[in-house]
């Protein structure tokens, strides 16, 4: 996955330093015809994590019927069966649900602990700086694949822990993204004036200084979403993912390896899901990016 | 920084990329020290049940693990300043040995893969800013959401399937040939990982491209060239890509970090017995001293490439040195 850290310098913005207000916000998010289809894709793809979750669907993903092996896509079993018997669709709804939930917690972890030390880093400057930017650099010099993998090897595996896993290396790229335009917000007026009015360094990192980066935040968490997903399904792929009996994209892929030819489906249906999904964040990601980044075209 | 060197940017910047470094090996160190148990278990696997507890502390004391951790990493880092980065009990050979087989294939993955990448990424970056929102902009940029949106390893278990299962061709199913054992069949079995690996790293180098390109062109130089009568061919080749390369080469450089972990998954699909492949195997076989070393030598690839980048990027853009 390709990481870019945009910093955008708020203080040099001809827009208001607010950027876009909510309802602008959604309105130039529907204008942006990537934005609206990353809309769409994601939109389904939740409707259908939950629908899987709740377990209303015909099949349950773990069943098997040894007489229907690898049957091809028909009206009953819409994506086909598996070496097992087991219904495609319902597994890859499954294997859906699980990456979600993977890539929801591991965004959230790293987008709370790295935001939270790029805020304090940018605003405090001094130690605290030097420190979480020490740190930073630290992880970056990791391939971030290779830190989820090197903790998920060590780590008693279970969701949570890959989550975790995936999180470490996504936490430095919220820390830069957070950290730069908090550099030369602390210099403005208004956050000059609250210092001056007495009020305490962390209400002016969360009343001033939080909801201006909110919308550069956003736009990152929907992006890095998108790779914690890829991470995901690779690391359930190299067998270091979430464990089966849980079904995972990734492990389908991997067990579709000898099929391709034979059973062409148990390949496409998990591939083209995930790469469905992975487009989907991105998409909606980019038009996130448009809609509240106050330096971008719009 | 910790402290202020009054040197040159360019020593600074290699302070910084030591200190990263030693920061690295407190952090691999620290790690492999969060595995669930201790390595007495993860070395004797079942048979640890076994140990009485008076050979649990002999083999302790064996290991240095009854000494405290600081001590431990200074004997680990100390080991390593001499040359010795671990022995792997499966293979009965050195992690020094291992590497020294490893990483040249894992090099030749990586320049294979740059240079598809950027055969794919330039090129159809230049075709999408020739003129944007056109026919040809659209597909440009297609071919960039396809590079970040098919996972490596799903390209290369389609490519694999499609090229063994249909047509017979699996040069990689023979057994790994070096390049000065049999060139011939060497390429062909790089041919279809570096070209899944560089397809992934195309797509950023083609929108790092088109966005350059785009911005140079608008610039004043360029339409002093061109109201100077500068060939529009020339104008295209040595006024704006020249000038629009630069973010290119970092880019570039900046998905070498990429490449080291893509190539833990392609080199494990192509069985090619790289770095990438050394370390998953390692984890596998739950070889923990493996795993530290072989984390700590792609870690200290990865930083080593970034300070090169950075460094090149000083030397290709006067902008930066003055500053």
């Amino acid at each position: 996955m390709s990481i870019s850290v945009d910093t955008p310098d708020l203080t040099t913005s001809k827009r208001p330093l607010t950027g876009r207000s909510g309802l602008k916000a959604v309105v130039a998010l529907l204008r942006s015809p990537s934005g609206v289809v990353g809309l769409v894709i994601v939109a389904l793809f939740a409707i259908l994590a939950v629908v899987s979750a709740l377990g209303v669907l015909p099949f349950s993903p773990s069943a098997q019927d040894t007489s229907v092996r690898l049957h091809p896509p028909s009206s009953v079993y819409w994506f086909g069966t598996d070496q097992l018997g087991r219904d495609i669709f319902a597994r890859v709804a499954a294997g859906v649900a699980n990456s979600v939930q993977v890539a929801v917690v591991a965004v959230f972890i790293s987008g709370v602990l790295g935001t939270a030390a790029g805020v304090i880093a940018g605003y405090l400057r001094g130690m605290s700086d030097t420190a979480i930017s020490a740190v930073t650099n630290v992880l970056f010099a990791f391939p971030s694949l290779l830190l989820a993998l090197t903790l998920a090897s060590v780590f008693d595996r279970n969701w949570f822990t890959v989550a975790i896993a995936i999180a470490a290396g996504f936490a430095p790229i919220f820390v830069r993204v957070a950290r730069g335009p908090v550099l030369s917000l602390r210099e403005v007026d208004y956050v000059s004036a609250a210092r001056a009015t007495g009020m305490r360094a962390p209400a002016i990192m969360v009343r001033h200084i939080l909801p201006n980066i909110a919308g550069i935040l956003i736009a990152q968490v929907t992006l890095t979403l998108s790779w914690a997903v890829l991470a995901e399904a690779s690391l359930s792929f190299l067998g270091f993912g979430t464990p089966p009996p849980a079904a995972s994209l990734g492990t389908m892929v991997f067990d579709a390896q000898t099929l391709v030819i034979a059973a062409p489906w148990t390949l496409l249906a998990p591939g083209l899901v995930l790469i469905l999904l992975i487009v989907g964040l991105n998409l909606l990601g980019d038009g996130l990016r448009d809609a509240l980044d106050p330096n971008r075209k719009g | 920084m910790l402290f202020r060197l009054r040197t040159s940017p360019v020593a600074r910047r290699i302070a910084g990329a030591l200190f990263t470094l030693f920061g690295v090996s407190v952090a691999v160190f620290l790690m492999l020290r969060a595995i669930p148990g201790d390595q007495i278990t993860a070395a004797y696997g079942v048979e640890a049940a076994a140990l009485s507890e008076e050979q649990r502390e002999a083999l302790r004391s064996y290991y240095g693990l009854d000494q405290p951790l600081f001590l431990q990493y200074f004997t680990w880092v100390g080991a390593i300043f001499t040359g010795n980065l671990g022995y792997s009990m499966r293979s009965h050979q050195s992690v020094w040995d291992m590497t020294a087989l490893s990483f040249p294939v894992t090099l030749e993955l990586a320049v294979l893969a740059v240079l598809f990448a950027l055969l794919i990424g330039i090129p159809v970056g230049m075709l999408s800013a020739s003129r944007p929102n056109a026919l040809r902009d659209w597909f440009g940029q297609g071919v960039g959401l396809a590079g970040l949106g098919i996972p490596s390893f799903l390209l290369a278990t389609f490519l694999l399937g499609i090229a063994a299962q249909s047509w017979g061709f699996n040069p990689n199913g023979l057994g790994y040939a070096r390049p000065w054992e049999d060139l011939w069949l060497n390429l062909q079995q790089m041919l279809l990982p570096s070209l899944v690996l560089g397809f992934a790293i195309a797509a950023p180098i083609m929108r790092t491209t088109r966005t350059a390109v785009l911005e140079v062109r608008s610039l004043d130089f360029v339409r002093t060239a061109k109201a100077k009568g500068v060939p529009a061919s020339r104008l295209r080749w040595r006024h704006v890509l020249r000038n629009a390369l630069v973010p290119v080469v970092t880019m570039t450089g900046m998905q070498f970090g990429f490449l080291l972990g893509g190539a833990v998954i392609v080199e494990q699909i192509f069985s090619l017995p790289g770095l990438g492949r050394q370390v998953l195997l390692a984890m596998n076989q739950q070889e923990y001293s493996v795993v530290q070393s072989t984390v700590l030598i792609i870690a200290l690839l990865f930083v080593i490439v970034n300070l090169l980048t950075d460094l090149l990027y000083r030397k290709i853009d006067p902008r930066v040195r003055a500053e």
